[in-house]
């Protein structure tokens, strides 16, 4: 049969970012897909390298708006690794604090672009709905709805006032019944488990190859999650569960994700009822040279930060590796065998965000030879002589 | 004011373009369609297709990859048509000031009529710029006809 090829993109209303999906189809059925990104790139990890180590803390929160805590939670980690220090426990619950309302309005978030992918505005509208109260608890705390700009090298930047959480603590006790009404109307609905069941389904073996991090290995039987696996911050002194499904489908990535949120609501409560007091800083002299990583669980997966310092007051080498960039190959998986009006779900069900993507890689190739400009004009003058030479010329 | 002025004023269509933006901004604009804010009671609608949007939203720090499609996308825009810049970086590149893939500001590439600053901006502030765009359409054509 012959084949197709769809362009979608770059400016396409999937989603909100640019991103260029080539899908190439046979009749109804996908059989390949290609992806091109770099629409969103701006240079993070070479900015981070002039600006000094508190400067990059502000940089990094806005290599993405949703995970804008996720990353300056893994730098500060990183950094504070080279200098072997801790935060104070105060700190590390305040962060505690900050990373579980931005897990809980990210999965919103997700869960209501979802719905309309789905054709189902009402669960966008939702959603987004919910999604306001949780900005209001995060405005509250931090004092910005996003961007937040808590973290800084030792600590935190803000403390939580000992009379707001009481308010707080009562606003979140909201949030429950509206969301568990949310859950049973996505759980409970014939035609989202017709659209979503056995749909773009990852299996265990192919997340354990292509290294599938987050809720898109979870749904798929991995039992991993930073938070457990390696605790930071509070996570081992509050009591939750792992969310572990098996079937890989995009139903149970929704399953994941919902029920996380009730993980995130149990802890939020239990750290906010037990902060301890304190201090909310350590004095950070000098950075020695070193390096450190910082890895931790963001809405998305596992997120990574590495730096190197050579005692100066900038990092001399800043690495960065998201949660997306190791789920996004997984659209090979899912994606290709399924049908055209699946792809949408399916490429949106490992929740993608490219702006965290979108790093440098440089590419070792072992084995093979790389051609540059110089290389491709001395190839063509020998072929020339040797042509030459041939004629007897 | 003429009928088609009146008309095109109360029914705004809205499109979006993220240009190398952290992906927040976009977020507040998706924000003003929800329930709390609800940007549909201006007449305003997100569209899909550039070709029946009458304001180009801009968000972004416009990188290198993009400025040839902002032109592009900008062309293929139906006339009258009206842009918004939203967000420090669509301003002025903000963080991004000093980037390799960020060589320009938006209002080199495009004209923009209305500039709204934040990191991100709160939804409430999208709405006072968009509003203030058609007061200020609303004044420049009472005075001299002028159709941009
Ligand atoms: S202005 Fe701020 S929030 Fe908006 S895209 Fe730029 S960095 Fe993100």
């Amino acid at each position: 049969m012959a084949k197709t090829i769809i362009p979608i993109g770059p400016y396409h209303p999937l989603q909100e970012e640019p991103e260029f999906f080539i899908l190439t189809v046979e009749g109804e059925t996908v059989v390949d897909i290609d992806l091109r990104i770099g629409y969103n790139h701006r240079g993070i990890e070479k900015l981070c390298e002039g600006q000094t180590y508190d400067q990059v803390t502000f940089v990094v929160e806005r290599v993405c708006g949703i995970c804008s805590t996720s990353h300056p939670f893994a730098y500060t980690q990183a950094v504070e690794d080279i200098l072997s220090i801790e935060a104070p426990p105060r700190a590390q619950y305040i962060r505690t604090i900050i990373a579980e309302g931005e897990r809980l309005h990210s999965h919103l978030l997700w869960l209501g672009l979802a719905g309309h992918f789905l054709g189902y505005n009402t669960i966008f509208m939702w959603a987004w709905k919910l999604r306001e109260e949780i900005l209001d608890v995060m405005e509250i705390l931090s004092g910005n709805r996003n961007n937040y700009a808590m973290f800084k090298v030792g600590g935190v930047l803000r403390d939580i006032k000992k009379e707001d959480i009481p308010s707080v603590l009562k606003k979140i006790d909201s949030i429950v019944p509206t969301l568990e009404k949310l859950r049973s109307a996505v759980m409970d609905d014939p035609v989202l488990h017709a659209r979503t069941k056995g749909i773009g389904v990852l299996s265990r073996e192919a997340a354990i190859d292509y290294c599938a991090v987050g809720p898109t290995a979870r749904a798929s039987g991995i039992a991993r999650d930073v938070r457990k696996n390696s605790p930071y911050g509070a996570y081992d002194q509050v009591d939750w569960n792992m969310i572990v499904t098996e079937n890989g489908d995009v139903f149970d990535k929704v399953l994941v994700r919902i029920s996380e949120m009730f993980e995130s609501i149990k802890i939020l409560k239990a750290c906010l009822t037990r902060l301890p007091g304190g201090e909310i800083d350590c004095l950070v002299k000098e950075i020695p040279p070193g390096e450190g990583i910082g890895h931790i669980e963001a809405p998305r997966g596992e997120c990574f930060h590495y730096v190197r310092s050579d005692g100066t007051n900038r990092p001399a080498r800043h690495k960065i590796r998201a949660p997306t960039f190791m789920n996004l190959p997984t659209f090979r998986e899912t994606v290709i065998g399924g049908k055209i009006p699946d792809a949408a779900i399916t490429l949106a069900a490992i929740d993608p965000c490219y702006c965290c993507t979108e790093r440098m890689a440089v590419r070792n190739l072992k084995g093979r030879k790389l051609y540059t400009g110089e290389d491709l004009i001395r190839l063509s003058q020998e072929k020339t002589d040797q042509i030459k030479a041939e004629m007897g010329r | 004011m003429g009928i088609f002025e009146k008309a095109f004023l109360k029914s705004l269509w809205v499109f979006h373009l993220a240009t190398g933006s952290c992906n927040n901004c976009d977020i507040e604009i998706l924000d003003c369609l929800t329930p709390r804010h609800d940007i549909e009671r201006f007449g305003m609608l997100l569209t899909g297709s550039i070709k029946h949007a009458d304001v180009l939203m801009v968000t972004g720090a416009v990188n290198r990859q993009c400025i040839p499609r902002i032109k592009r996308v900008y062309e293929q825009m139906p006339k009258p048509r009206l842009v918004v810049a939203i967000g420090e970086c669509a301003l002025s590149r903000g963080v991004f000031m000093q980037s390799y893939n960020c060589p320009m500001p938006l209002d080199h590439v495009i004209p923009v009529d209305v500039y709204i600053p934040g990191c991100p901006p709160r939804p409430e502030a999208i709405m006072a710029g968009l509003l203030k765009l058609i007061e200020r359409r609303k004044t420049n054509h009472a005075r001299d006809g002028r159709d941009a």
